[in-house]
């Protein structure tokens, strides 16, 4: 298990989740992904992503103008 | 088990059209293509006074409604050549929508050859868009995409030619439908009747390419920078802000708005850029080439959009894409000289 971080920092909607879905299929069950966006929209769509493709997200939280969302990955 | 691939765009048409074929039995995913001039209910969000809209991207919340996965598929470099040779021409602005079409489709279909689904659904309805869904134009989108009759349209089906998935015995012709033209309540019935409610606006469009405002303003990119090109920050800075163009060589980008400020302030070391520093006021960010005599004009029109707009001085701090920085005391330019035709 390791952890990953990937900026997703000035995109939009729906490039946060592109950028997280491209990058989840490189990792492995139990690898750690946190997501540093700017685009509020992220705080919701990602954790959708993750709930429709099986992926838990671990924490959400927002600080200053970003939004971070850590997810475990899970390869079902 | 079947196994089909629905194009997803948010809109009620695809939600009701994958539904319709859960029911019978097929396996189904969904795909959304990002072309980079969808219209997201968020992309509006960043503007602070649409906070109160719901924040969600409209083709995951249909996949969660339907318990389906959802591909999303970045087409932004190839879309390029549908949107600037399009073979079929443009629609009413710069929408290529019949090659769009035809180019979403085709990537289906490669999706489904390469994943070994048998079939594609779209929302598509007989007559109701004026360019891509009309009677004459839907075999053509079946044709040149290379899907033939691995397409089905299972709202409108009962309209047109069976194709592979009714005559494999995938799916009964007689559960399809048979709506057209643009009169959405068939639509709403079929939404209400699988209990749909709080799908996105039918009349509310996905395609900035179809906006009349967004479309000029590429128009003006390209006339500019003399070709007709376009990176992905020059088609999402086209969708912020107030765009002044005061002279050929270059235009102004102004925040309407702190959530704009905010957005354009990550392009602010990659653009020249300019601020008041005396006054409350706008970020602007300057999108060609400019003299210190355009710079100059460009603090003028900066400290137009401030609080300091009838002030005597207002004091604009400037900074070049090259990193230099200058300080400006300016004269904020009058409401005459703004220029009716500099607004793109």
């Amino acid at each position: 298990m390791s952890h990953h971080q990937l900026d997703a920092r000035r995109l939009l909607c729906p490039m946060p989740v592109i950028r997280t879905q491209n990058k989840v299929n490189e990792l492995k069950p139990g690898d750690v992904l946190e997501v540093i966006c700017t685009d509020p929209g992220a705080l919701n769509d990602i954790p959708a992503w993750c709930r429709i493709n099986g992926h838990k997200v671990l924490e959400t939280k927002k600080k200053n103008n970003e939004v971070i969302v850590v997810i475990q990955v899970n390869h079902s | 088990m079947a196994k089909a691939v629905s194009l997803i765009s948010g809109g009620l048409d695809s939600l009701l059209a994958t539904r319709v074929v859960m029911d019978q039995g097929v396996h189904v995913e969904g795909i959304n293509f990002f072309t980079g001039f969808c219209v997201e209910g968020h992309t509006h969000a960043i503007r602070k006074r649409h906070e109160d809209r719901p924040k969600r991207n409209n083709a995951l919340w249909v996949a969660e409604t339907l318990g389906i996965k959802l591909h999303i598929i970045d087409i932004v470099d190839e879309y390029k050549n549908i949107l600037l040779n399009p073979k079929h021409g443009y629609g009413a602005n710069m929408n290529p929508c019949l090659d769009c079409k035809i180019f979403m489709v085709h990537k289906a279909q490669e999706w489904i050859e390469k994943n070994g689904f048998d079939f594609i659904i779209t929302g598509e309805v007989v007559g109701q868009r004026p360019m891509s869904q009309r009677k004459d134009t839907m075999p053509v989108v079946a044709r040149e995409s290379g899907a033939a009759d691995r397409l089905l349209r299972p709202l409108c089906a009962k309209n047109l030619p069976a194709t592979l998935a009714e005559r494999e015995g995938w799916i009964k012709r007689e559960a399809m439908h048979d709506f057209s033209g643009r009169n959405r309540k068939p639509q709403m019935a079929l939404a209400a009747h699988y209990g749909f409610v709080d799908y996105a606006s039918p009349a509310g469009g996905c395609c900035f390419l179809t906006d009349e405002n967004y479309s000029k303003k590429l128009v003006d990119l390209w006339q500019a920078r003399g070709k007709r090109d376009y990176e992905m920050d020059d088609i999402m800075l086209l969708k912020v802000g107030r765009h002044i163009r005061p002279r050929p060589h270059f235009k102004l980008i102004v925040g309407r708005e702190e959530g704009e400020n905010n957005f354009l302030q990550g392009y602010a070391k990659i653009y020249t850029s300019l601020k008041t520093t005396s006054h409350p006021g706008p970020l602007v960010l300057l999108d060609g080439v400019a003299n210190d005599d355009d710079l100059l004009l460009a603090a003028r029109i900066t400290a137009r959009f401030s609080q300091g707009k009838s002030a005597e001085k207002v004091i604009v701090e400037t900074r070049r894409d090259n990193g230099e920085e200058k300080i400006l005391e300016v004269a904020p330019l009058p409401p005459s000289e703004l220029k009716e035709e500099w607004h793109v």
